[in-house]
């Protein structure tokens, strides 16, 4: 499912603090990389004149697993291409990510997915999973031939950016993906009660005169698609959960047998409605930051596993889309280079979140939920490894950020935690 | 005489780092006490039959208006003139901007001939921060979208002032579209500030929750000092949105008629009014209302947010008064 290079590095990284919690592995090893393979865990390795790294004081966790990322290509290559999203993922610690099809035109065509995978073949830092969409131009009213976009290679299926508004659709979408084996992953919106919504409609909406979008918006399709991924007995993967009701209807569904999963961003992780005062675009997403109720039930379920991945929602946007006033502004963030290090900073070191969670919810989570290999530290696992300093300080510069794009709710800001080396696929991508 | 005389000390002056007024959030009760008292002073130059000062000149004040307005565009470059400042108001219609130039690009051009101030109506809530963050002048929001209009405000609270002579302790009953109004936001902070009160009076949908007591119930203007009366801001509405039924049910259930009012009770409105609607012509006509007040009030307030902005506070009023 996955489109790019493989790679036949040899490595030796020496020292570093090996965390791979699903494996149960805690221990200060080196790790020597044959051909791109893991194939030894000790101390002292020979290194075989391999390329040597010192990482005393680092970690070293299986890489991350991006399943939510908008390439922006074809279309909008003045945003993000498949070379600067991947290499912006690279930076971020990512071995893999799924990009999302809501692109002009939209992945709705085993032709035009096979021409994606082809360049990614060529361009990606990372190897890609390119999904595809659920109903034709995103329209939401025909399905698009599941089968023959799975066998092209449809990482999975999505109309990402908007909701399959009608219930009928989204029952014969769960029926027919049967065949696939793909996840459906679903933008929970019901727009009748959205439209004109640029922020939580709370109290900090009511003060600065903004349309709210209510949390109601979004737990009222939470609740559609878990009934219909009941009755269909289909599973149903639940995008950027931004309200606390959504996560009370996702616990009822699990408790229920449903086979349900659900993805948390970043920002609604680290943020709150509090940061819309400022009236920065960069503060502006789809589903929007919410209160600080729905962000701590939205950490609670992290923390249990009731939201199983992190994902970014990497959406970039041009400068001149983005640097408008607020309410002109289109919704969504870049993430990819600052997510690890953001959760690291506001949720880790304040100990409200294990390391070996976040570094769960990150990787293993996300792969588990799309069916992807699980990265590991493990001999014979392929090496999909990310070397992270925990003690680095630094700054998120635009001039340094790897997308094409500037949209960063981060920006200015001082962050603790820095990935320094990433491997994928058996290749050195990143290297700080 | 003596109560309209401003002395330094009474009042603190603007902090330093205070360089636009982009929302009365951003406003302390300090502020807004030297910005009336300011007003107060300039009430008394207006008197005069040389209306003009000469505190402004050389200063450059830009009037950038991107939606229609009559009685703020012309009040602000009307202040700009009495305090002798070069000024120019540019109208989003036959600018560059009906040729697709972006707000960005706006800013930057008029931004080129070094203004002092930027006044800034605009259909976007935001827009006023933007160019704030865009360009070095100071600015001044007069309005962007259903965000704040700060000097709105100002000049409703001098007028009630002027009506009652006091504002601790007045009641407020603001009746209407609250949902859509800039001047309702604006108005419910700046009254708290001073330490009045508020009650948001209107159709259910049209009450946002969390900005001061709500009811939907008509009586409860009863009980106000003031009745502010808002327009139904069907331009800001989506279609079909379904706020009310219709604009006669809203007549019949919400609407200001002599009968609704009790004896004492002044009534405002930040125009434009639609008679007949909101308003009956009979209370907008009557000597109940303040509304060619308001209108007075936001000549001499425009000058006190312009002066304020431009020089060092409350102490050199009095240079400035005498000196004309």
């Amino acid at each position: 499912m996955l489109a790019g290079r493989t790679g036949t590095d040899n490595v030796v990284i020496r020292g570093a603090r090996l965390l791979d919690p699903v494996e149960g592995l805690d221990a200060t090893l080196d790790v020597r990389i044959d051909n791109g393979v893991i194939a030894q865990l000790g101390s002292e390795l020979d290194t075989n004149e391999h390329r040597v790294v010192d990482a005393s004081g680092l970690i070293l966790a299986p890489a991350f697993i991006d399943p939510h990322v908008h390439l922006r290509t074809p279309g909008r290559e003045d945003e993000e291409t498949i070379a600067s999203g991947t290499a912006a993922a690279a930076a971020g610690g990512y071995c893999a990510i799924l990009a999302i099809p809501n692109t002009d035109p939209v992945i709705d065509d085993a032709d035009v997915l096979r021409g994606l995978r082809a360049r990614a073949a060529e361009e990606a830092q990372v190897p890609v999973g390119f999904m595809a969409a659920v109903t034709k131009g995103q329209d939401g009213e025909e399905l698009t031939e599941m089968g023959a976009l799975a066998d092209a290679g449809a990482a999975g299926f999505t109309d990402d950016g908007r909701p399959v508004a009608t219930a009928g659709v989204m029952r014969r979408a769960l029926q027919y993906n049967a065949i696939t084996g793909r996840m459906i992953a679903v933008h929970c919106e019901e727009q009748s009660l959205t439209r004109g919504g640029h922020a939580h409609a709370g109290l900090v909406a009511a003060e600065l005169g903004l349309g709210g979008w209510p949390s109601l918006g979004e737990s009222l399709m939470v609740a559609r698609d878990l009934d219909l991924a009941g009755e269909t007995e289909q599973p149903v993967h639940l995008m950027h959960l931004s309200a606390r009701e959504s996560v009370e209807h996702l616990r009822r569904a699990l408790a229920a047998g449903i086979r349900a999963s659900a993805e948390a961003t970043p920002h609604h992780l680290c943020l709150t409605d509090e940061a819309v005062r400022s009236l920065d675009p960069n503060m502006k997403m789809n589903p929007p930051l919410r209160s600080e109720e729905d962000r701590v039930a939205l950490l609670d379920a992290v923390r249990d596993g009731t939201i199983a991945a992190i994902a970014t929602d990497h959406a970039p946007h041009s400068p001149e889309e983005k640097d408008v006033p607020f309410e002109a502004a289109p919704f969504g963030v870049i993430g990819l280079e600052t997510s690890f290090a953001a959760l690291y900073t506001q949720l880790v070191e304040p100990g409200v979140l294990s390391l070996e969670t976040l570094l769960e919810r990150m990787s293993a989570g996300p792969a588990g939920i799309f069916g992807l290999d699980r990265p590991r530290i493990a001999i014979g696992a392929p090496a999909n490894l990310t070397l992270i300093d925990p003690n680095a300080t630094w700054r998120v510069k635009p001039s340094a950020l790897r997308s094409r794009s500037l949209n960063s709710w981060l920006l200015g800001q001082r962050l603790r935690g820095r990935v320094k080396l990433t491997i994928a696929a058996g290749r050195v991508v990143f290297e700080l | 005489m003596t109560d309209l005389r401003v002395v330094g000390g009474d009042l603190l002056p603007p902090s330093d780092d205070r360089r636009h007024l982009l929302s009365v959030a951003d406003l302390t009760r300090d502020d807004v006490e030297r910005l009336l008292a300011t007003a107060r002073s300039f009430a008394h130059s207006q008197e005069r039959d040389n209306k003009k000062l000469p505190t402004l000149r050389g200063r450059l004040i830009l009037n950038v208006f991107y939606e229609s307005s009559t009685r703020t565009s012309s009040s602000f470059e009307l202040a700009a003139k009495r305090l002798s400042a070069d000024t120019m108001t540019l109208k989003a219609v036959g600018s560059s901007v009906d040729k697709g130039e972006s707000l960005k690009d706006t800013a930057l051009t008029l931004s080129a001939y070094d203004p002092d101030v930027i006044v800034l109506r605009h259909p976007e809530i935001g827009a006023a921060q933007f160019v704030a963050r865009a360009t070095d002048a100071r600015v001044v929001n007069a309005g962007d979208g259903k965000h704040q209009h700060p000097t709105q405000a100002l000049l409703d609270l001098h007028t009630m002032r002027e009506a009652f002579g006091r504002l601790d302790g007045l009641q407020v009953a603001i009746v209407g579209d609250i949902t859509h109004s800039r001047v309702a936001r604006s108005l419910v902070q700046a009254l708290k500030l001073v330490g009045a009160s508020a009650i948001l009076v209107g159709p259910p949908a049209l009450l946002p929750v969390g900005l001061a007591p709500t009811t939907s119930d008509i009586a409860a203007i009863a009980d106000a000092d003031v009745v502010y009366v808002l327009r139904m801001q069907q331009e800001r509405m989506l279609a079909g949105a379904n706020f009310v039924p219709s604009l006669r049910e809203y007549t019949a259930r919400w609407g200001i008629t002599p009968e609704r009012l009790r004896d004492g009770q002044r009534v405002m409105h930040p125009g434009p009014m639609n008679r007949g609607v909101e308003i009956d012509a009979r209370v907008a006509d009557s000597d109940a209302s303040l509304v060619v007040d308001q209108v007075r009030s936001g000549l001499i307030v425009r000058m006190a947010v312009l002066y304020d902005l431009l020089t060092t506070g409350p102490v050199a009023v009095e240079s400035a008064v005498g000196v004309a």
